[in-house]
């Protein structure tokens, strides 16, 4: 380690680079670096130097670039902002490779500046919930928002750029954040998209600059209807346009037709005709930030993907509802839907369909209903074709469809992250956590219908028995409580003595009572149960055994329990099967899929604790547990091994321990002695010696742990 | 806690409740009470069931009792007790047993929050027998013709614990509540009659309701009530700005959660 204390001289600091940076084998030339971390103070080459080493610790190269720019990093950038620079490049390793990490590197003056404006700016990141949050409560469709470079909206997400700081505060910026998100759903929410499919506008730019042009007049209609719907957020509006950096003016020439385009009642129709009209016209308007850009592309490849997708949706959706009410009748005639417009007060914007069944309206679940309402916006109708349910043949491609993007089989392509939840991870040599690092997986284990569980229950039935009338006896347990002054029954000692004191003159008791007081159990446990290929074997048997145990105990006590496997294969492939989720019942599913646990690959463990952590403290339990059983340590095919492995679990347990989760480990690992306390604290695990003796065990561990 | 006679004469509503009928609630009501049918009000917090039952009780000129179930509510809370008075022990009628005695209503609110024991009470008088038993006393009560229960439970709660056992469930008429919405303005003619405020105003408030009502399940676990309405509505009437009036009555009601909290302020901030 450095001494802190004394500054070191340049060819001290080039040994410690040739070390760190690994010299002997690379060749680079470290000489110049430490030249100039010789001229700063102890405490800056301190701190310098111990960011050079975390950042060697992802990447040498990158460590090394850093050494070469430590001092011009300090000229440019406080020691907060170069942490964050260091981060920032090892974040961009972490997903996109060295070059791009390289890039940051030496872009430290782009980066400083970028720094700044985001002091005064508004970061996506931050706000993101909030404009979120406030696009789920508007109606209509739900929009999903993301980063992009521009604002605009391909009528299911909603781009916005990381950074806004056009404006001088950050309160502007995160204004014109909710300025552009709500205009662009007004873009999908007020007909101007299907306005312009139906024209055939989005097919291919027939006529140059229509497109363009129609996006600046449709803008100006937007600014009217959401006057009148949001007053409050068109009062934000004008308060922005007034600034140059988000709004110009439109030339004279516009002005008669804003004010027109603003009236209520203009339809998108209006607009599109409007706009081929003056086109070649009007023009020399640069419209307003928040209008955000037309992109046709993107605009027609959703809408017509959304179309063909709904359509089947819809039809389903039919075919399901017919085969519920047919029930015992499945071969009879097609049932025969309808519709009805149910518009109201003449709102166009609310015009509804309802769906009619033999010609009375029909209750569509809502999930149907909002895939209708979307129909609607896209197509201004439900045509016709909508209404045959869908057969039988169509009914299963959908389905495929739809399954095509969860579980397995995602990973029979090229990898990608749709569908999983990503989780971070420690890196103990950063210091720091690699983002969005794994991506988890919940899958269901393939149940086998083999009496697995049966066999178990018979093989110990004597101790099932046991099992039984010990958790029995931990249930709610009826506490009698006495001297009360009401109460279900006579507490007759009471009694006695009251009488006694009131014969002697004395005032007596109305407490006189006894009264049941329920002293109620509110514990929802996990467990996570390791499926790695070392379990392969007996050991594997053992948790199957241990598990149905486990459930017929947990099953007279009535605890709220969960079951889960974990496996893993590199960060891209962690998995956490379904074994029983927390209000799934006990019962022949369970069973069969316990039955079904086999063996998988590594064992991966910080994301299976993150994530459920997550799921328990989604129950509302008073005490959480997290009971992981496992035969080994933490290790993965991609450095997840040796240290690295076990901080990270380590920093997953912290967390668990900070969202109030108790986790506790029960493992067969001899060796576990060495690392289990650092990881679960003195006394949170078990360590078995025998393999068999894991069914036992694990009921009667965790019967001790919550009684 | 101290225990008291109730006289069944104060449970009598004089004055005709204000009630706005969403559907044909107030017709089933009357035809199940006409058929000694116990009646279950589904339905979300603060959308009119209690409210309906007073009118219902105003309508059918009935004493109206009201429990509300919590987890510690035992059987004797419902039926009643002995306590001791001067050295003696005496009697006392639970509002349950005062209901069916008096010939009341007998409205059970949250039904599924009270001990799952306490269910099993109400199951002889909610099936055909009609009967009420009092084990302490060792005696049947029988209900007359104008007894009627009706109990209450909110479906949104899914928690596995929280669930009506069937045995309970099928024995009766369901009759579901729920806000009415922006639709045909029934919802904002609740709101102005109760609060005094104009009805356009209402109409946005009730348009903000829509907005949280959107965002249920998606980080709010329950949109506004027609109840919470009505508070911002009051507020409102009494000179405090709408976009206040929603922060205090409305948002922070729903949620703690900061950057829900500053989602449901930026959408009200927006409609007025
Ligand atoms: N249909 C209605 N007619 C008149 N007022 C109503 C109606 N619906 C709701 N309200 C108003 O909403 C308030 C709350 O209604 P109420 O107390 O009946 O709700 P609730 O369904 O019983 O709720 P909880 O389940 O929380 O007890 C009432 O005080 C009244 O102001
Ligand atoms: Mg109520």
């Amino acid at each position: 380690m450095i001494a802190a204390r004394h500054a070191l001289s340049a060819p001290r600091i080039e040994a410690l680079l040739d070390e760190l940076l690994e010299v002997e084998f690379t060749f680079r030339q470290t000489a110049d670096a430490a030249a100039r971390l010789a001229t700063l103070d102890a405490d800056t080459q301190h701190f310098m130097i111990d960011w050079i080493k975390r950042v060697a610790s992802t990447n040498l190269e990158l460590g090394y670039q850093v050494a070469c720019r430590a001092v011009a990093a300090l000229d440019a950038m406080p020691r907060q902002m170069i942490e964050e620079w260091a981060l920032r490049a090892m974040d961009v390793y972490d997903r996109k490779g060295l070059r791009p990490a390289l890039l940051v590197i030496e872009g430290l003056d782009a980066f400083a500046s970028e720094q700044r404006a985001r002091a005064r700016g508004a970061v996506l990141e931050r706000c993101e919930g909030v404009l979120q949050g406030v696009l789920h409560g508007l109606s209509g469709r739900a929009l999903k928002v993301e980063a992009a470079a521009r604002i605009y909206t391909d009528s299911e997400k909603i781009f916005l750029p990381q950074l806004l700081a056009q404006l001088p505060s950050e309160a502007e910026n995160f204004s014109l954040y909710k300025v552009s998100a709500v205009f662009q759903w007004a873009r999908t929410r007020f007909g101007g998209f299907s306005a312009l499919r139906r024209a055939g506008v989005l097919e291919g730019e027939a006529t140059p600059g229509l497109l363009a042009l129609f996006h600046r007049l449709e803008g100006l209609r937007l600014e009217g209807i959401l006057s009148r719907e949001l007053p409050g957020l068109y009062r934000e509006l004008t308060l922005l346009g007034r600034n140059p950096a988000v709004a110009v003016e439109p030339p004279s020439q516009w002005a008669p037709w804003r004010s027109r385009l603003m009236e209520a009642g203009v339809s998108a129709d209006d607009v599109l005709a409007l706009a081929r009209r003056q086109l070649g016209r009007l023009h020399g308007w640069r419209a307003p930030l928040y209008y955000g850009e037309p992109d046709r592309e993107a605009l027609r490849a959703c809408m017509e993907a959304r179309i063909e997708r709904e359509k089947g949706r819809f039809r389903v959706a039919l075919a399901e509802i017919q085969s519920e009410l047919r029930g015992d009748h499945p071969r009879g005639a097609p049932l025969r839907f309808g519709q009805r417009p149910v518009g109201e007060r003449g709102d166009p914007q609310e015009a509804q369909i309802e769906i009619l069944l033999d010609d009375q309206p029909l209750a569509l679940p809502p999930e149907v209903q909002r895939t209708l309402g979307s129909i609607i916006q896209d197509l201004d109708a439900l045509p016709q074709e909508y209404l045959s349910a869908a057969g039988a043949g169509e009914y299963d491609a959908e389905r495929e469809g739809e399954e095509r993007c969860a579980g397995e089989s995602v990973w029979s392509g090229t990898y990608h992250e749709e569908g999983a939840s990503l989780y971070p991870e420690w890196d103990y040599r950063r210091k720091h956590y690699r983002k969005e690092w794994c991506a988890m997986r919940e899958i269901d284990v393939e149940p086998v219908h083999d009496g697995f569980a049966e066999q178990t229950l018979v093989k110990y039935g004597g101790l099932v028995k046991h099992l039984r009338k010990s958790f029995e006896a931990l249930r709610d347990e009826e506490r009698l409580l006495r001297r009360q002054p009401h109460g279900d029954g006579v507490d007759i000692d009471a009694l006695v003595e009251a009488l006694a004191e009131m014969r002697l003159g004395r005032e007596m008791s109305d407490r006189l009572f006894t009264r049941m007081h329920r002293s109620e159990r509110n514990i929802a446990a996990a467990f996570m149960v390791d499926m790695s290929g070392s379990t392969k074997g007996w050991i594997n048997d053992a948790e199957r055994e241990a598990l149905v145990l486990l459930c017929e105990a947990l099953e007279s006590l009535g605890d709220r329990y969960a079951i889960y496997g974990f496996s893993s294969n590199t960060r891209k492939r962690c998995e956490l099967f379904r074994i029983k989720r927390f209000d799934e019942p006990y019962g022949a599913g369970v069973r069969a899929r316990i039955s079904g646990i086999r063996p998988r690959d590594y064992t991966r463990m910080g994301f299976a604790i993150r994530h459920l952590t997550r799921l328990l403290n989604e129950t509302d339990a008073r005490t959480r547990i997290l009971i992981t059983l496992s035969d080994g340590k933490p290790d993965d095919y991609d450095n997840y091994r040796g240290v690295y492995g076990i901080e990270d679990t380590r920093r997953a347990l912290i967390e668990a321990r900070r969202a109030r989760v108790h986790p506790y480990c029960i493992t067969i690992d001899e060796l576990a002695r060495d690392y289990l306390p650092h990881l679960y604290g003195p006394a949170a695990y078990t360590v078995l010696n025998e393999v068999s003796a894991l069914p036992l065990k694990v009921s009667d561990i965790y019967r001790r742990l919550t009684s | 806690m101290e225990a008291k006679t109730i006289h069944i004469d104060e449970y009598i509503i004089t004055r005709e409740p204000f009630y706005q009928s969403t559907g044909d609630e107030i017709a089933i009501f009357e035809a199940a009470y006409a058929n000694h049918l116990p009646v279950l009000l589904k339905g979300p917090t603060g959308c009119g069931k209690t409210r309906f039952m007073e009118y219902m009780a105003w309508r059918l000129r009935r004493p109206l009792i009201t429990v509300s179930c919590h987890d510690d509510l035992t059987a004797s809370d419902l039926v009643g007790r002995y306590l001791v008075r001067g050295g003696e022990t005496v009697w006392i009628d639970g509002p349950l047993t005062q209901a069916v005695r008096a010939g009341g209503i007998c409205y059970l609110d949250e039904v599924v929050e009270a001990r799952k024991d306490t269910m099993v009470v109400i199951h002889p008088l909610a099936d055909d027998r009609r009967v009420l038993p009092i084990e302490k006393l060792g005696t049947l009560v029988e209900a007359p013709a104008e007894f009627c229960l009706s109990i209450s439970y909110n479906p949104g709660y899914q928690s596995v614990l929280k669930d009506l056992k069937q045995s309970t469930r099928q024995r009766f008429v369901a009759l579901e509540f729920d806000y009415p919405g922006p639709g045909p303005g029934l919802e904002a003619e609740i709101v102005a009659a109760e609060s005094g405020l104009e009805r356009e105003m209402a109409a946005r408030l009730v348009q903000f309701a829509g907005m949280t009502r959107n965002l249920k399940g998606g980080g709010l676990e329950e949109g506004a009530s027609t109840r919470l309405l009505v508070h911002a509505a009051k507020l409102i009437a009494s000179g405090v700005s709408p976009v206040s009036a929603c922060r205090g009555a409305i948002a922070q009601a729903l949620t703690d959660d900061p950057e829900m909290l500053a989602a449901v302020n930026e959408l009200s901030a927006s409609l007025f």
